[in-house]
């Protein structure tokens, strides 16, 4: 096999692999503490809705080693941390709208003294009525916003024509993020007055406004950096800035480096989670099948604030649909405020409880028709004019799904082992088995459009070494592994040529999250722009040092490092010296590079336009046995075929996509996120929320990506990733509802909630048995 | 008065300032700049502070093995050899973090020096030969990025490889020492008393001192509620406390880790042995005790139904002598056991299980590996050449204050054929046995209906053999007859 000529689409290893497996890799937490550093403990009301009456911070000052103890009137800018509506205080002021809100921070010179400190602040509060339940919010009418709603056709005719209809009401969890680094942020004054902040969080430049915001600064007196993530998920887009205010804050008023951390079970007892959805919906069919109309009322627990749960609620609107047509439609949702945490971004962003709903659908159909599930659920497939509308009106082009399906049903054997299941489930009694196959249809682009911009910025050295900043962090996820396959294949060096630079709002400016799974999509272009103007000035030069005509400049091959004319390929130029001579010929070699999603738009108040630049898809085969004494299953064999169009490095994408899958099965199974009737959370730490194990993955794990798949438009044909992959994982709830419809009678509905812990399975197979 | 003293990758170090109720982990961290080591929960539940360990294993030989740096106290650590990950690169990449590496085993990184840290452990380990050691040597590791496709991939490549390098090399002289310590100061205590006479005499002056042993449990407090116990006793450099005999009694040692119970009880007692492997993780099991699992005396504590089922005895000894308890009286309330003041546990009996009896153990927990039980049982029935029920110990755990045995349930057994419609008399009596309550792990009604249908699948999987053993692949605790055959 000839040399590659780039590292793109080249089965790369991780950029920090090795370094994370010797401990080199370096965490906020991780950092060298600077002289003088001061830690930090919050403290947090410890009810769910109350009156602030007052607050006593002198005893808490006289403890040895506190330092400063700070409160909303330490706040010299606005006391508010809301990042698109602002309603969420740094520091409860006169209530506390949930157990867990800041109050105060206590900065000390050791975590022994905060505490310390913490204890002995008084807090005077009155308790309030609370409300915890998407129930009690309905019941009390407690909503953060209400009515969002898409709509199509005239869905209460269709649905009274319908020959087949029925109503149901499906419940999905909330999940804990549980990335394996708990929020963390570092403040280090800095001449100015100015700060240097170490945060891991996915908005750097969110932290930024936030924190001018709460300084009453100028943005340009904050950096902002983050050297890398240890996980983020949603978790820490907008949810690190509270805590980076607080250290911010802290360093300001005491003039030391301020650390704040939270512990595990501080993290997941006070940030926000995926939203629990409780869904009604009114659904017509046909007779064989046919998705006829659809009405749904969703309901999101939003917690205590709006945070990002606007948008939330509108991508689960946005995928009601999956990837099915529904000719009358209208699907209608509301933000319960409860209190509660405010619930956040989490991969899927509202789109896999959305998602969730329409193949619960599915499921319950062809239980009740009787019909084969991957059949019914293919024949309602987008497909051409006039069934390629979406409930928001825009188009489906280029829809996968029956390449998907049909690729994935045969790969996977899936009729062949469909009747091997049925042959276990007749000759067994206390064990059955189900397998299901499920699509996936994820729209691509922040459905906020503005925020579709990404920036980056080349710098390339005399030597011809470079360093690559982009605005997208690092969680994991591999996009920097990414990003240096993009620049290393417009400047044809070597990827041990560049180093990717740690993110920070002084290189990168005004970006937007990393998050939509648009990371690689939109700093791929950026940053293709970027090392495009800079190869484009080297032309000039590289064609001189070649000894070739000027014109020929536009002719000149940047491959492995060197530069070369395609008709006279073995005479060729090292990039230094083509990069030195461009130094002495007083050449600029650093250039910024930046890129808008171009052609999108929606309307809020009609519901209509094009949301998306395009959709991902994806399906998934899962087979599960389930015990019908302790409703506990396992996970067989899985296959997932994902539509990641032409993959810029095909090794990080199959971790993505595995990685999402695990992570979507964990949600939808045994990760169970419970509050008691104070309030207060009582899964919070990992001994009582159980994520998947090693054990739970499947050892029959079979993945890969649809193959001859570029998409228009995106970076070198690719498509996202990030997200669309998680919802594959509805397919192993499709699955056990098979597994246990077979303790049952055919042709009854299961019922079925989310998550399907071994308890409500085998409820729901004893509910089977009773029918 | 010693000074902590132990081995640091390769170089010794003595510690006399250092709080001996300091974690290992925040030691490394923040006395030493190893931050490599990272702290994912401060209870042992997500394996990211995995450090490696020298202990003797039952071969007496030395071993390198994977413990949770988070729950592990600096006396426990006294005259051993310590290495963590930084020390793993010399020169060369480790196999396991190559293969880590090369299998995109890491995403984010954060899991990834503990995950390497158990992978070492792997590496050598000459007995690592069934599929589940596999899942058993990594549950105690949590990564929430890759979906642990690539790090089992990484785990075939390099567990029980056994390479001649200079970790294996360095094993024959890094056998542990004396664990002697004795740290008085400002009313804290922390001693490790290595004969009786010392122990009589330390608890003579101090009879409040709290015992531990591994501090899987205890530690907890130090790292989870900030409190730091004024006087603690470990009971780990008491050599008897240690012992493993078999006969027709065996005798498990109070201070015997689960992982050597493990050992021992794979083919001694069978149920032991299933219940074990889906105790805790490697790393709990590592540092985990007998004696610690039952004189916490937990309701969900997992070796009290498998071991209260098998008739077994406990061992009591104080200054004034040695008495007997049965293990199931052992147990006196919610948290209480019969221990008195300046008492201890010195181990267990547990009476040889006959070919015939039909005995075995269930757990089920929301998640299968590392987590705590809804409902967990042991469960033995012994039936005459008449078919009929002669003895039924049946032992549950999850469905009261403390591990108790279903009386209703036995009684519905015992005088009775061995078939299906006694055991399903049976186990509708078992609602008569139990008022359970709800919670997190489960609600009331899905634990009564468990303990119910535990004892219908034991009829089932021991109509196949007496004492069942865990299949691989199995899906759920109960085993279908198929899968028994198979295991």
């Amino acid at each position: 096999m000839a040399e590659p000529t780039s590292p793109l689409r080249q089965p790369l290893l991780h950029e920090s692999g090795l370094k994370h497996t010797t401990g080199e890799a370096r965490y906020v937490d991780d950092w060298p503490t600077p002289p003088g550093l001061l830690v930090a403990q919050v403290v947090v009301s410890p009810l769910a809705h109350a009156k602030l009456k007052g607050v006593d911070t002198r005893a808490a000052l006289q403890v040895k080693g506190v330092v400063a103890v700070l409160t909303a009137k330490d706040v010299p800018g606005t006391n508010d941390v809301g990042p698109v509506i602002h309603d969420e205080e740094l520091f409860a002021h006169d209530t506390v709208r949930f157990l867990g809100q800041s109050i105060a921070v206590v900065v000390g010179e050791s975590y022994e003294a905060c505490r310390a400190g913490v204890a002995a602040v008084k807090i005077d509060l009155e308790p309030l009525p609370t409300v915890l339940t998407i129930d009690q919010a309905i019941e009390q009418k407690s909503f953060l916003s209400t009515n969002h709603r898409l709509t199509r056709g005239d869905s209460k005719a269709a649905l009274a024509k319908a020959p087949v209809r029925f109503q149901g009401e499906v419940i999905t969890g909330g999940q804990d993020h549980f990335y394996l680094e708990t929020q963390c942020t570092l403040a280090i004054p800095e001449e100015g007055p100015a700060l240097r902040l170490l945060s891991s969080t996915q908005h750097p430049s969110e932290v930024q406004t936030i924190v001018a915001h709460v300084l009453g600064w100028g943005r340009h007196q904050l950096v902002v950096e983050v050297p890398r993530m240890g996980g983020g998920f949603g978790g820490k887009e907008t949810q690190a800035a509270p805590y980076a205010a607080m250290a911010a804050l802290a360093a300001v008023k005491t003039g030391r480096p301020v650390k704040v951390w939270l512990n595990r079970d501080q993290d997941m007892m006070w940030t926000g989670k995926r939203h629990p959805f409780k869904t009604r919906f009114d659904v017509g069919f046909s007779t064989d099948g046919q998705l006829l109309a659809l009405e749904a009322e969703l309901f999101a627990d939003a917690g205590f604030s709006t945070d990002l749960s606007r948008a939330i609620l509108d991508r689960a609107l946005f995928h009601m649909d999956n990837g099915y047509f529904i000719p009358d439609v209208t699907v209608t949702g509301h933000l319960a405020k409860t209190n509660l945490p405010s619930n956040t971004a989490f991969r899927g962003f509202g789109g896999p409880q959305g998602m969730a709903v329409i193949e619960d659908i599915m499921s319950r159909a062809a239980e009740r028709l009787g019909l084969e599930p991957s059949e019914l659920r293919r024949k309602n497939f987008y497909g051409a004019a006039p069934r390629n509308v979406t409930p928001f009106w825009q188009e489906v082009k280029d829809c996968r799904l029956e390449r998907l399906f049909s690729e994935l049903l045969a790969s996977s054997e899936y009729t062949r082992r469909k009747a091997e299941v049925e042959s276990f489930n007749a000759s067994h009694r206390h064990a059955k088995r189900g397998i299901a196959i499920t699509p996936v249809k994820f729209g691509i682009s922040f459905t906020t459009s503005f925020l579709n911009q990404a920036g980056a910025f080349v710098v390339v050295y005399a030597d011809g070494s470079v360093q690559l900043n982009h605005g997208g962090t690092e969680m994991g996820q591999g996009l920097h592994t990414k990003m240096l396959a993009v620049c290393a294949h417009e400047l044809g060096v070597p990827a041990d040529r560049i180093r990717v630079m740690t993110t920070a709002t002084d290189k990168v400016p005004n970006t937007s999250a990393t998050a939509a799974s648009s990371g690689s999509d939109l700093n791929g272009m950026a940053v293709q722009h970027a090392a495009v103007t800079l190869r484009e000035r080297l032309r000039p030069i590289a064609a001189k040092l070649l000894g070739a005509p000027a014109d020929s400049a536009k002719d000149v091959v940047f491959e492995n490092g060197r530069v070369f004319l395609p008709s006279q390929p073995t005479k060729t130029v090292a990039f230094e010296k083509v990069t030195q001579d461009a130094y002495l010929s007083q050449i600029s070699l650093s250039a910024t590079g930046y890129y808008r999603t171009p052609d999108i738009h929606f309307d809020k108040a009609t519901g209509r336009g094009k949301p998306f630049h395009y959709f991902a898809y994806g399906a998934a085969v899962s087979e599960v046995e389930v015990s019908g004494l302790t409703g506990e299953h396992r996970l067989r064999r899985v296959d997932l075929l994902s539509d990641v169009g032409a993959s810029l490095v095909p090794s990080i994408d199959k971790g993505q996509v595995e990685g999402a899958f695990i992570q979507g099965w964990g949600w939808l199974t045994c990760e169970e996120v419970r509050f008691d009737e104070k309030g207060f959370l009582r899964t919070h730490s990992p001994d009582t929320y159980k994520i998947p194990a090693f054990g739970d993955a499947p050892v029959d794990f079979r993945v890969a990506l649809l193959e001859h798949a570029p998409q228009d438009g995106t970076i070198h044909g690719s498509k996202a990733v990030g997200e669309p992959p998680l919802m594959l994982a509805l397919s192993t709830v499709a699955a056990l509802r098979h597994a246990v419809s077979a303790f049952g009678k055919k042709g009854r509905e299961v019922v079925l909630p989310m998550p399907c812990t071994p308890e409500t399975v085998l409820f729901a197979i004893e509910a089977a048995k009773a029918l | 008065m010693n000074t902590l003293r132990f081995n640091l990758n390769g170089r010794w170090v003595e510690e006399p300032n250092v709080a001996p109720t300091t974690t290992l982990l925040r030691y490394l961290r923040d006395v030493r700049g190893l931050t490599g080591t990272k702290e994912g929960c401060a209870e042992g539940d997500c394996g990211a502070c995995s450090v490696a360990v020298v202990e003797n294993g039952p071969d007496g030989r030395p071993h390198y093995r994977a413990i949770n740096a988070c729950l592990v106290l600096l006396p426990m650590v006294q005259g051993k050899h310590v290495v963590t990950v930084e020390a793993l690169k010399s020169g060369e990449y480790h196999p396991a973090q190559q293969a880590m590496a090369a299998a995109l085993g890491s995403q984010c990184g954060y899991c990834t020096p503990g995950i390497v840290m158990s992978l070492f452990e792997a590496t050598y380990r000459e007995d690592l030969k069934a599929p589940w050691q596999l899942d058993d040597q990594l549950c105690g590791n949590l990564c929430r990025c890759t979906g642990y496709r690539p790090i089992r991939d990484a785990a075939t490549a390099v567990a029980g490889s056994c390479p001649k390098d200079s970790f294996s090399a360095a094993l024959p002289e890094s056998k542990p020492g004396s664990m002697a310590f004795h740290h008085e100061e400002n009313g804290q205590l922390f001693a490790t008393p290595t004969s009786f006479d010392e122990l009589w005499s330390v608890l003579d002056e101090h009879p409040d001192a709290r015992f531990v042993v591994g501090g899987t449990d205890l530690s907890l407090e130090i790292t989870k509620r900030f409190q730091v116990p004024p006087k603690l006793v470990s009971l780990e450099g008491l050599h008897e406390l240690h012992t493993l005999k078999e006969g027709p009694t065996h005798l498990l040692g109070s201070a015997v880790t689960i992982s050597e119970l493990e050992d021992f009880t794979a083919t001694r007692l069978p149920p032991v042995h299933r219940m074990v492997r889906y105790f805790a993780s490697r790393q709990i099991k590592h540092r985990g005790t007998i004696g610690g699992n039952l004189c916490t005396a937990s309701p969900i504590g997992d070796l009290a139904p498998v071991l209260v089922s098998l008739g077994a005895t406990a061992v009591l000894r104080s200054r004034q002598g040695e008495r007997r308890v049965l293990l199931e009286d052992f147990f006196t309330g919610y948290r209480k056991t019969a221990l008195q003041l300046r008492e201890l546990l010195v181990g267990v009996e547990v009476p040889a299980l006959a070919p015939a009896t039909r005995a075995s153990a269930y757990k089920v927990s929301k998640r299968r590996e590392l987590d705590i039980s809804a409902v967990s049982a042991g469960l033995l029935v012994e039936v005459n050449s008449q078919n009929v029920v002669t003895l039924a110990r049946l032992a549950f755990g999850g469905m009261a204050a403390t591990t108790k045995r279903a009386t209703n349930a036995e009684q519905a057994l015992v005088g009775h054929p061995w078939s299906e419609a006694t055991v399903d008399a049976a186990a509708k009596a078992i609602t008569k046995d139990f008022t359970p309550m709800s919670d997190h792990r489960g609600s009331a009604p899905y634990r009564a209906l468990v303990a119910a249908n535990l004892l219908r699948g034991f009829f089932d999987e021991t109509s196949v053999t007496p004492q069942p053993r865990l299949a691989p692949g199995h899906a759920a605790t109960v085993l279908t007859a198929e899968e028994v055959r198979r295991g």
